[in-house]
């Protein structure tokens, strides 16, 4: 039987391919987090990982929004902005009147579905119509807080400082990471989701409604984005209009180095997640402990995401090869 | 209703146009529990536009469906169809790359959920790609991107015969076959004789007529967007089906020179030999070098290595331009007039004083919306105002207008209706007799009789060459399929 005989070889090949793909943030995590425990080996305690790692959660959050909307095949480039009004309505909407704080975040999430809706529809290009929005988006934090200020509440300043046996923010992350790879990789709709994004056509002839896959994206995109927001705040306790700015490049870099495409809806969320760390880690972390003065401080970021990011392109190349 | 015997699914009258394009004028079609029904027909005749109104995915513009007894015209969806246990195998792939075997088996079936629902999901596959290809050694596991196009199309096949809630009664296979060897092949037919014994019915869509002639119990002919004949299988043989289909008798372009010389002729392209293969491709000057096997065999690849000339392994004396066959991805300018988009091929040759002369521009767009009847009142309009064949025309004469010696053509005809495609054939044939070389890709046989000489692929080489006296259907479709069965 020919095709019997020639897929074993085939298919290992593309099995030890994926395996490949799958290591590599993993990989890059280790590469960096060694890199900092060699120059600064205080930061190799629970004290010195918390410290090192909880700003990861809110790119983390920040990053699996972005890797819903990639899911289907569209790109997100008002993450950033729309973190600013997430944090900036929990620092102050949130905690004068709590309810009206959770109508206006429940609003944003809302704003965030019925961008997803208006881009099916009208079938616009997502990159446009979310530049745009990221715009409207600082506008609105700016008019909320013209000058950084607001407070966290209480209960939020709490949680994102607890004192766990290990390092908080290495059990949010896996927490976050174990959910949204049930949500998206386990789930029986899930699977639905990923198909949009490789072939939206095939899942609309299996009698799926592509605009409800894109709504669900969006939405969750949406409620992964308040998340970010109020984890950035609970962290940071007082909130600055353009505190996520620089997040909407960083969560596409984070997905593409957890091994997920702009196309075809191959999306990881656990590569995500360590992604988001790997590139925390690399920009900030390892820049600190660099000791490297302030004014080369951005270049060298831009410089190490293209190494770590090169790393995922060669790594795919050699696995091609085999 | 009794489901034995009796009218499974009957359409009436449908009527389905894509602007000025009549692809059905008023078809009626039934088919019966338990009955196999082979539909043929030539390419553009309306066979998969019938199947899409059958499967839901196409809604007519008039006309009736009705399934067991009951009229299903109102809001007939894909979802109706699934429900009613009709089921459809495109001709393109409907499978998701980035998905596993099992969780494309999954998004056929909505209800499929719980906890479980990943192994009751590649249980269904599997048990059903053992049915009806046993020993074909899939995983379910497996990304369906990685797998090859044979058990790409193997599960998607199997996938259509799935059962949860509700009951696989029709399933339409369009061109099953096209991409399975042979031996693969016959196990689907098998199955299929299978199928329809145990009551269940099929439309099978094929352009091998033995295929059809072997399993299917009635056979319906179309032509030109209408069902011209219906008839027993019995009552076909394969000539009589040939004439149906109102097929070009199989010699009507009658060979002119018989006796060409090949070597005679000045050498325009000869490829080196890669590793594997046997044969190397020459083409010489006005002739016609028709590439041909099944679709995917490393003909588009072979036009690459011409078009890259030395560092594709292939010796090429002249000047190339391609005609692209795949508008949407490597053809059209969308965004340009439909001159600009002709234009492009010879802009070295319209510039003056450093800049593109806007007049010749002109002048080479008429010409050529003249010679090729591109139906637009003014070149100048947007190339996407033109229905798919004119623009398929426009890359026929961005191709033609320019200098080039030789001519790519990348299976060219797709979509393109067939008065358009007489007209190109004509003109290929009075370029060719100018001198000009054309290497052409296609998967219509009968293409293939314009050709001087016929190059046939298998596994991304060349396995058979034919000059044109020698070309035949069967002779090609051997040679595309792997000689052990």
């Amino acid at each position: 039987m020919s095709t019997a005989t020639a897929s074993p070889g085939r298919v290992s090949g593309a099995d030890s391919r994926r395996l490949l793909r799958a290591a590599m943030p993993f990989v890059s995590l280790i590469v960096i987090l060694g890199a900092i425990f060699y120059i600064q080996p205080r930061s190799m305690s629970t004290f010195g990982l918390d410290l090192l790692l909880r700003l990861a959660v809110p790119l983390a959050f920040a990053t699996l929004a972005q890797l819903c909307v990639m899911t289907v095949n569209d790109l997100d480039l008002s993450i950033g902005t729309y973190i600013g009004v997430t944090a900036g309505i929990s620092a102050t909407i949130l905690v004068e009147q709590p309810i009206l704080g959770v109508l206006a975040l429940v609003g944003c999430v809302a704003v965030y579905a019925a961008l997803g809706a208006l881009i099916h529809l009208r079938d616009l290009p997502s990159i446009v119509v979310t530049l745009g929005m990221s715009f409207v988006w600082l506008g609105v934090a700016i008019s909320l807080l013209p000058v950084p200020g607001g407070e966290a509440p209480e209960w939020l300043r709490t949680f994102m400082s607890l004192k766990l046996p290990i390092p908080s923010p290495i059990l949010m992350l896996i927490v976050i990471a174990a959910v949204a790879h049930i949500a998206l990789m386990w789930s029986p709709y899930g699977a639905v989701l990923r198909g949009v994004g490789g072939n939206a056509r095939a899942v609309r002839r299996a009698g799926w409604s592509l605009l409800k896959a894109k709504v669900t994206m969006y939405t969750l995109a949406g409620i992964c984005g308040v998340l970010a927001g109020m984890t950035l705040l609970g962290l940071s306790g007082a909130a600055d209009a353009r505190m996520g700015e620089r997040y909407t490049l960083l969560t596409i870099a984070a997905v593409i180095l957890g091994g997920g495409e702009f196309v075809g809806g191959r999306v990881s969320p656990i590569g995500a997640v360590v992604g988001a760390t790997t590139i925390w880690l690399a920009a900030n972390s390892l820049l600190s402990v660099l000791k490297l003065p302030p004014e080369w401080q951005i270049g060298a970021i831009g410089v190490i995401l293209i190494a770590v990011l090169a790393l995922r392109w060669l790594v795919g190349r050699v696995g091609r090869a085999s | 209703m009794s489901t034995d015997g009796g009218t499974l699914a009957e359409l009436g009258s449908v009527k389905k146009s894509f602007g000025a394009v009549h692809a059905l004028t008023g078809v009626d079609l039934r088919v019966d529990a338990g009955e196999c029904v082979g539909l043929v027909g030539h390419n553009g005749a309306g066979k998969s536009t019938l199947m899409n109104v059958l499967a839901g995915t196409l809604a007519p513009d008039e006309g009736t469906i009705t399934i067991e007894g009951a009229d299903r015209t109102p809001h007939y969806s894909v979802t109706a169809a699934h429900e009613a246990g009709v089921r459809c195998v495109f001709q393109e792939l409907s499978l998701c790359p980035n998905l596993t075997v099992a969780e494309n088996a999954r998004i056929m079936h909505p209800h499929l959920g719980g906890l479980r629902w990943r192994r009751q999901a590649a249980g269904l596959i599997s048990s059903e790609l053992d049915r009806i290809f046993p020993g074909h050694g899939i995983s379910t596991k497996a990304i369906v991107g990685d797998l090859p196009l044979t058990q790409r199309q193997m599960v998607e096949i199997a996938r259509a015969f799935t059962v949860t809630d509700s009951p696989a009664k029709l399933v339409i296979l369009d061109e099953p076959t096209s991409s399975l060897d042979a031996v693969v092949a016959g196990q689907l037919l098998t199955f299929v004789r299978r199928f329809a014994e145990e009551g269940g019915s099929i439309v099978l869509i094929s352009h091998l007529l033995t295929e059809i002639l072997g399993s299917a119990d009635r056979i319906v002919v179309m032509r030109d967007g209408r069902v011209v004949i219906t008839d027993r299988a019995s009552a076909f043989s394969r000539d009589t089906l040939v004439a149906a289909m109102g097929h070009v008798a199989e010699n009507a372009v009658e060979s002119t020179e018989e006796e060409r010389d090949r070597s005679a002729l000045p050498l325009r392209v000869r490829t080196e030999l890669q590793h594997g293969e046997t044969i190397n491709l020459l083409a010489h000057e006005g002739e016609i070098v028709g590439l041909a096997g099944l679709a995917g065999q490393g003909q588009t690849r072979m036009l690459h290595r011409v078009f890259d000339g030395a560092r594709g392994g292939a010796e090429v004396r002249g000047t190339v331009a391609v005609v692209a066959g795949d508008r949407q991805n490597d053809g059209v300018f969308p965004l340009w007039s439909i001159n600009k988009n002709v234009s492009v091929g010879s802009l070295r040759e319209l510039v003056r004083r450093w800049l593109v002369d806007d007049r010749a521009e002109e002048r080479l767009g008429a010409t050529w919306q003249d010679r090729l009847a591109i139906q637009t009142p003014n070149m100048d309009d947007p190339i996407l105002s033109l229905s798919g064949g004119n623009q398929q025309k426009a890359l026929f004469a961005r191709a033609l207008g320019s200098k080039a010696d030789i001519i790519l053509m990348d299976d060219p005809m797709r979509g393109v209706d067939v008065g358009t495609k007489a007209e190109v054939y004509g003109l290929i044939r009075k370029e060719a007799e100018a001198g000009r070389t054309f290497l052409w890709y296609t998967t219509e046989t009968e293409e293939l009789e314009h050709c001087h000489h016929v190059y046939v692929f298998r596994e991304g080489a060349i396995v058979t060459d034919l000059p044109r006296e020698q070309v035949t259907e069967q002779k090609v479709l051997q040679a595309s399929f792997r000689d052990s069965t």
